[in-house]
């Protein structure tokens, strides 16, 4: 703690862009202006580029036209659009509107599961974001879900308590059991130094131990060798958003997590932008050394942070065992925890960004089950996807040299600089 | 200078004048906690009249050492009692103001690891296979090793390496796919380190040439080689396993004379050449990187880039050039995975392997020796977890497979604490 000069090596300075300088309209124009929504579109269409180049390649009908391409080229070309555009709207009905489904209920289903998916993504997406913001580097999200979702199955199915106040407690245990696994790194950096990076992977196997062997304890396991803890009770799920009465005959999935999550981007960003413990947040992520040079302890901000990111990650497990999945399975993290990290970094450590990229992997995970059950399309072409659009919006300078977009705030040479900086936090 | 500077660096700079930094007795704390939980929990836990026994013989040495039995609890007092010494000792070390060396670290742990078997292994009638866990450890750290050198080279220059995960996986792969089509393993060898250059060379070109932040664009690299793999591996190799991803393994070289050193032997000097050119790329990489100019110049452009440059050192080529080396390394490792062992590519295979070599490079603070011992801990602890849960003991399995992560947070937190990283670590350069 004493000892600024040292800090971690993953936490530089430009891990994060620190307070925003400008005004909020100022900021919003700027951003306009310097074409990051557009900027963002072109990603995208230039990873689904990418990816059919992909799925081309994988096609077997495309690799045997390609064996005689020189004779009849236009086969290869047909071959491929077809692989393509079949992945594509396999892709889209998924994820958004299905209009070969019978009824509306049936139409609409992809985007509600799209909603289901994203969930948790944002839930864990807004821990991440938030250690960004300080500066830290927390790759223990699926640690942190795992503790969240053991915390609350186990107050969801052990405990008899009324309607209500049990779903309540359950997404409290949730979140105070991610926020547990979340405090041991904040502290250990807090007292000892201990780098963060190191202690939340080495949390993540611990956690990824200790769920295997829970669920093999006979409190969570009765009578059974299964790898599913009982079922919670009905008191402690989240309830259907849409119940039936509402919207009859469907089968939506959707349920108050959706809200869970909309709830937290609101606090994270009211922690962030208008908090006293976001300011030193943000201060110790941007400067550690000027914010302790101010007065504000680094190594308690440090503590909070981790514990409010663990936090969120444990409400992203209660999404899984209070809704989701109904009860604690092995694989209840999923690769929720790494995903997650993206979508804080697509969504650049802002609460609103990480909502809608939140969105977007959920939908392009939706899509991709549908895609892979429907075009045999691997769900993996998702993953390469999403990574592209994320390299791709960190990059802005690449994506105007492909699309050759001019660069719109290129009469100031120091431009490139700054933009940099910006896309890095 | 000195007062203004020496709050701020209380743990690192070495005392000037009359002032003096607070001497951390961490080491010796650590160490009588690890001689107490011996004697309370391994000694007092163990039956008066129970024996441990060791298998120390493999198949081919000059002699065989027969089975040999350890009164378990003498064993674990006397073991205790060392610990305990050595934790009397570094304190008297300390307090005279100089330093715990390594090797008594790995004296403690060494002795604990053994206590640990000795009460682990009590009154049973299996014995501890001491040469199969010492080779099956060395066997689960070659990728660690591979992958914490590759971090070394990346992040001496300055440039942080996330993407080692990426590297070895996309290594296995390629190492395997290309084994297949040629019908050799060694053909995947020669292959895997231009794979993991390859990613090295992205990371490069996003980190260096468009400055982004080299942590993002290695995480994401990370996802893009699962994705990029796992793709091709439901595909490609699914289509057709047998000329795209057939079993090629490397054969195992025995060194003459040195392969019949009793323990030894078998372990170290009983492997494939991917392990031989391991031995050859740490030793090369420690005095080159100390000794050279290459090294200096990484070094001088890791730690400030801004006087490199001033005296002429081009700092971002030297950056990419390290990174697309870095990750050639760790390519090479990746190769272990899939011709290094035998196996046939599989999903993910690479499991998180990077970021553990990623913490066994900053456990070694950024020294390719002392990260070499860390890779070695990962890998025995991970292997220790392996052998008892086969073996038995009463202590459930998911527990000692806990017990390497376990370990290195507490080494982390305690011997290790605030790691120095090299001081330009994670930034772009730009000359302005």
């Amino acid at each position: 703690m004493s000892d600024p000069s040292v800090t971690p090596p993953v936490t530089s300075p430009s891990a994060e862009d620190g307070p925003r300088r400008s005004q909020l309209s100022d900021d919003l124009m700027r951003r306009v202006l310097g074409g990051n929504v557009m900027i963002s579109v072109l990603a995208v269409v230039l990873a689904l580029v990418i990816g059919g180049f992909l799925i081309a390649f994988a096609d077997e009908e495309v690799r045997e036209a390609a064996t005689y391409f020189f004779s009849r080229p236009a086969d290869l070309l047909s071959a491929a659009w077809q692989a393509v555009s079949e992945a594509y709207v396999a892709l889209f009905r998924g994820a958004i509107f299905d209009w070969q489904a019978a009824t509306f209920v049936g139409q609409v289903r992809p985007l509600t599961e799209s909603v289901v998916f994203a969930v948790p993504l944002v839930l864990a997406g807004l821990g991440i974001a938030v250690g960004f913001r300080a500066g830290l580097f927390n790759i223990g999200a699926q640690g942190q879900i795992i503790l969240g979702a053991i915390f609350a199955s186990y107050i969801g199915f052990a405990w008899d308590l009324p309607v209500g106040l049990h779903l309540l407690l359950a997404v409290l245990g949730g979140a105070v059991g991610g926020a547990v696994w979340g405090a041991i790194p904040g502290g250990l950096k807090a007292r000892f130094g201990a780098n963060e990076v190191i202690v939340t992977i080495m949390l993540n196997y611990i956690a990824v131990y200790l769920i295997s062997y829970i669920l093999k304890q006979p409190v969570f396991n009765p009578g059974r060798s299964g790898q599913r803890s009982p079922n919670v009770a009905d008191s402690a799920t989240y309830p259907l958003l849409i119940p039936d009465w509402l919207v009859p005959g469907n089968n939506f999935r959707l349920h108050w997590g959706v809200v869970v999550a909309l709830l937290a981007t609101v606090f994270v960003w009211w922690l962030l932008e208008r908090s006293t413990i976001g300011f030193e947040l943000r201060a110790a992520g941007a400067n550690p050394h000027a914010a302790r040079t101010a007065g504000m302890s680094v190594g308690r901000t440090i503590f909070i942070t981790m514990v409010i990111a663990g936090g969120l990650a444990g409400l992203a497990g209660t999404a899984q065992v209070l809704g989701t999945e109904g009860a604690l399975t092995a694989g209840v993290a999923a690769s929720y925890g790494f995903d997650a990290i993206t979508v804080a970094l697509l969504g650049r450590s802002r609460p609103l960004g990480t909502l809608v990229a939140g969105l977007l992997f959920g939908a392009l995970k939706a899509g991709g089950f549908l895609m892979q059950s429907l075009t045999q399309t691997p769900i993996d072409i998702v993953l390469v996807v999403q990574s592209v659009i994320v390299l791709l919006i960190a990059a802005p300078p690449l994506v105007r040299a492909v699309f050759r977009v001019p660069d719109p705030t290129k009469p100031r040479r120091r431009s490139g600089a700054t933009r940099t900086k910006e896309v890095a936090a | 200078m000195s007062t203004v500077t020496a709050p701020e660096r209380a743990d690192a700079a070495p005392a000037e004048e009359q002032v003096l930094a607070r001497i951390s007795y961490r080491t010796p704390v650590m160490y009588a906690l690890a001689g107490l939980v011996t004697l309370f929990v391994f000694a007092v836990g163990t039956d008066p009249d129970a024996s441990t026994t060791f298998q120390l013989a493999s198949g081919s040495s000059w002699f065989t050492i027969p089975n040999f039995g350890v009164p378990s609890l003498v064993g674990a007092l006397l073991l205790a009692a060392a610990q305990l010494a050595a934790a009397g000792w570094a304190y008297v070390l300390l307090r005279s103001r100089r330093g715990v060396p390594v090797w008594l670290h790995l004296l403690v742990g060494v002795a604990f690891v053994v206590s640990f078997l000795v009460w682990a292994g009590a009154g049973r009638t299996s014995v501890i296979p001491v040469t199969s866990l010492l080779a099956g450890a060395l066997a689960l750290s070659v990728p660690l090793i591979f992958g914490a050198m590759s971090g070394v080279i990346c992040e001496r220059s300055g440039v942080i390496n996330i993407a080692i995960e990426g590297q070895l996986l996309f290594g296995a792969f390629v190492a395997a796919a290309i084994a297949s089509q040629f019908a050799s393993g060694y053909a995947g060898l020669a292959a895997a380190p231009f794979a993991g250059a390859a990613v090295g060379a992205l990371l490069a070109w996003f980190a260096v040439s468009f400055r982004v932040n080299q942590i993002i664009v290695g995480v994401v690299l990370n996802t893009l080689v699962i994705g990029l793999t796992g793709f091709l591996f439901s595909t490609l190799m699914a289509d057709d396993p047998g000329s795209w991803n057939a079993r090629q393994p490397l054969g195992v070289i025995r060194i003459p004379v040195l392969s019949e050193i009793p323990v030894l032997g078998p372990v170290l000097f009983q492997q494939t050449i991917l392990v031989y050119i391991m031995y050859v790329l740490v030793a090369v990489l420690q005095f080159m990187l100390f000794r050279s100019r290459w090294g200096l110049r990484t070094r001088a452009v890791g730690e400030h880039p801004k006087a490199a440059d001033t005296v002429g050192i081009k700092v971002n080529t030297r950056r990419v050039w390290n990174v697309v080396l870095g990750g050639a390394v760790a390519g090479l490792g990746g190769a272990f995975f899939t011709v290094g062992s035998g196996l046939a590519f599989g999903r993910e295979m690479s499991a998180g392997q990077g970021y553990i070599a990623l913490a066994a490079m900053i456990l070694g603070k950024w020294n390719p020796r002392l990260a070499v011992l860390a890779a070695l801990l990962f890998g025995f602890s991970k292997n220790l977890g392996n052998v008892l849960s086969t073996i038995g003991s009463g202590v459930p399995s998911e527990l000692l497979l806990m017990l390497p992560y376990i370990i290195t947070i507490f080494a982390v937190a305690g011997f290790v604490g605030r790691v120095r990283p090299p001081a330009a670590n994670g930034t772009a350069y730009t000359k302005d």
